[in-house]
């Protein structure tokens, strides 16, 4: 590699810093810190402690054995009323009800009879107005939502949840969904990598087989849908892949088909377009590692005898493996966080994590949720992308 | 070619150049196939008999939601490449004097808006700014659009700086020029190529951008890819083709002219660096 630092002119450690500083501090204001205060709604809740401070601070003190003291239920009881007056019970009312469904119905017809001044507060009292405060099920929840830390969401993602023991179990079977949504991510995601390794491999050893003259007219092909966005070829295929589009009129006419087949809003479009979309973040990885192969390695096999096969197979392939696995890697890894195609050309059975991330952001407004799910989709990928690198540098320059 | 000797090599080799064929077939048509389908005068997305039109297009042209979405977007793209080319730059130089160890650290940290999951950059833009009431205004996504474009910048322009011919620094510094005046007057210009290739990259990263765009942009800063999206997901019509169509020509001939003073910022005809991506 011709110049290096080493040959530039000497430049004072302070300019050095003071080239580097104006992007440091950019991206952490713009970037690290948003997605770490974002990743941490994982496990941050402080929805009932800055609410009902009162009863959090009694909440925290009570050991959680046996019938809960009178004191809190008092206190409980004072501070619903007043959340209701303040027209903030609705916060805590969804928070508890992320722990106990029925918990929000619960608070508000409570709090309608306090008001009322019609009602004690002991727990007896509140007993009389529902049955379930004389349970331990709404008292868990708020034990469990007392902050400032919670294991809620990130169990909650995992299909699991505390019961009112604080023992962890499984949720219902039928609320069991996340497992799934993220086997399937990661399924989608691998069987993508892999139509890439299976599509890919064979035109980058073309390319790298050809004199630079003859390579560089054909590696516009893969740039020309390197360089459309990753919308437009979605949007490109959402329109080809139509019932009556034009695949499926081409294929009739060809006399392949007799009706048309149903290629989009379902997993077939999704990884037709997503491996589309995908395929040049693996050739070009690959191109740059076989470019770097010295072709005297395999006329040396050759010229010993070894079958063109033999000679691929023992003396070229080895040399290109890490080239393979940092192309699937990098494959995977964007796989992993799609959002905008599956949205698109899949059905709702096709759809990845990051919808689910998109759900709780915009529609169900569980924010806990939605960083929960970011931090679990984030961790395997940072592992991958660390094994990644490490191989990447194993790569002979 | 003299190295193919046998009948089962050509034969081999005849299979490598077919399957070749059928994947950059797969790899281009689908993006050609657009072109025609938007020039049918009909509402349906089949390919023109004869007749060919610009319906399509006069619709983008007439729609105010269209030239409103492309306003917006050229006008958060632009802010975007004059935000993420400096900063990308200046940290580009900073770090090709820097040694391994370090640079490591700080390299990783540059390229972190390329791994992180986009729809997790959206949502903890969403999450920073719907409390202080940002949401729907052009600063927070052209502050998000400058994370996720910087990191490209950064490493044209660091490639572009390894290329240099650093004789040409030494003899300015033999005929007693200052470091400082080095950089300015001699290294600058001779990056300047590499620069305006980043700043592409910036422009386009922004100016494609679809995710951040859909979680933290109001109806009034509607962008050309939310526009899009939403156009494909309600109503997919020739107009869908049309948009596709000009915005393919432009990435194409913006990407292949940064692509071209890539290279000839690196002084050398090489490949694409492994991890410029879209």
């Amino acid at each position: 590699m011709p110049g290096s630092r080493a040959k530039l002119p000497g430049l004072r450690r302070w300019w050095r810093v003071a080239l580097l500083a104006p992007l440091l501090l950019f991206l952490l204001a713009s970037f690290v810190a948003p997605v770490l205060m974002m990743l941490s709604r994982a496990v941050v809740d402080r929805d009932l402690e800055r609410l009902w401070p009162d009863s959090a601070v009694a909440l925290r003190q009570w050991d959680g054995a046996g019938a809960p003291p009178d004191a809190l239920a008092a206190t409980v009881a004072r501070e619903i009323v007043a959340t209701r007056q303040a027209g903030t019970l609705n916060q805590v009312a969804n928070r508890l009800n992320y722990d106990m469904v029925g918990s929000r119905s619960l608070l508000y017809a409570t709090a309608d009879r306090l008001t009322a001044g019609s009602a004690g507060t002991t727990v007896r009292d509140l007993a009389r107005i529902d049955p379930r405060w004389g349970q331990p099920g709404i008292w868990a929840a708020m034990r469990h939502a007392d902050g400032p830390l919670t294991r809620h969401y990130l169990l909650a993602a995992l299909d699991r949840r505390l019961d009112a023991d604080d023992r962890i179990v499984n949720v219902p079977a039928e609320q069991a969904v996340f497992a799934n949504i993220y086997l399937r991510t990661f399924k989608i995601s691998a069987i993508v990598a892999l139509l890439c390794i299976a599509l890919g491999y064979p035109v980058a050893y073309l390319l790298a087989s050809l004199p630079e003259r003859k390579a560089n007219p054909l590696l516009i092909l893969v740039l020309l849908p390197f360089w459309t966005s990753a919308l437009v070829r979605t949007a490109a295929w959402a329109v080809l892949l139509q019932t009556n589009g034009v695949v499926n009129n081409a294929l009739q006419t060809v006399g392949l088909i007799d009706a048309p087949l149903q290629l989009i809003y379902n997993r077939l479009g999704v990884y037709i377009a997503m491996t589309h979309v995908l395929l040049p973040f693996f050739i070009l990885p690959l191109y740059g590692v076989m470019k770097g192969i010295p072709p005297t390695a395999m006329r040396a096999a050759s010229s010993l005898g070894a079958p063109p096969l033999r000679a691929f197979l023992s003396v070229y392939l080895p040399q290109t493996l890490p080239g393979v696995a940092a192309g699937a890697i990098i494959v995977f890894t964007l796989a992993l966080g799609y959002y905008v195609t599956p949205a698109l050309v899949g059905g709702g059975a096709d759809q990845m994590i990051s919808a689910s991330i998109a759900f709780y952001t915009n529609q169900s407004l569980n924010w806990g949720m939605a960083a929960a799910l970011s931090l679990l989709l984030l961790l395997p990928l940072l592992l991958m992308v660390f094994a990644g690198r490490t191989m990447v540098r194993t790569v002979p320059a | 070619m003299s190295a193919y000797r046998s009948r089962s090599e050509r034969a081999g080799r005849a299979a490598l150049i077919g399957f070749s064929v059928l994947v950059f077939a797969f790899l281009v048509l689908p993006i050609l196939a657009v072109i025609p389908l938007s020039l049918n005068p009909t509402t349906f997305l089949v390919f023109p008999e004869g007749e060919i039109s610009l319906r399509w297009y006069r619709h983008l042209a007439e729609s105010p939601q269209w030239t409103h979405a492309f306003g917006n977007s050229l006008k958060i793209a632009i802010a975007t490449t004059l935000i993420a080319t400096p900063l990308g730059t200046l940290a580009a130089i900073g770090l090709a004097y820097m040694r391994s160890r370090a640079k490591t650290a700080i390299v990783a940290l540059i390229t972190a808006p390329l791994v992180v999951p986009v729809v997790v950059v959206a949502i903890a833009f969403y999450f920073l700014f719907a409390p202080l009431g940002l949401v729907n205004g052009s600063l927070g996504l052209i502050v998000a659009h400058s994370a996720l474009a910087v990191p490209f910048v950064v490493i044209v322009v660091h490639a572009a700086l390894r290329g240099l011919d650093t004789e040409l620094l030494r003899a300015a510094a033999s005929l007693g020029a200052r470091p400082l005046t080095i950089l300015i007057r001699v290294l600058v210009p001779l990056i300047a190529p590499g620069v305006a290739a980043g700043a592409v990259f910036a422009f386009m990263t922004s100016f494609d951008e679809t995710t951040v765009a859909l979680f933290i942009a109001g109806p009034e800063q509607r962008t050309l890819p939310i526009q899009m999206f939403e156009g494909v997901r309600e109503q997919i019509s020739p107009a869908i083709a049309a948009a596709a169509t000009l915005l393919i020509i432009a990435s194409t001939l913006l990407l292949g002219a940064a692509e071209l003073l890539r290279r000839r910022g690196e002084g050398r005809a090489g490949s694409a660096p492994p991890d410029v991506g879209a």
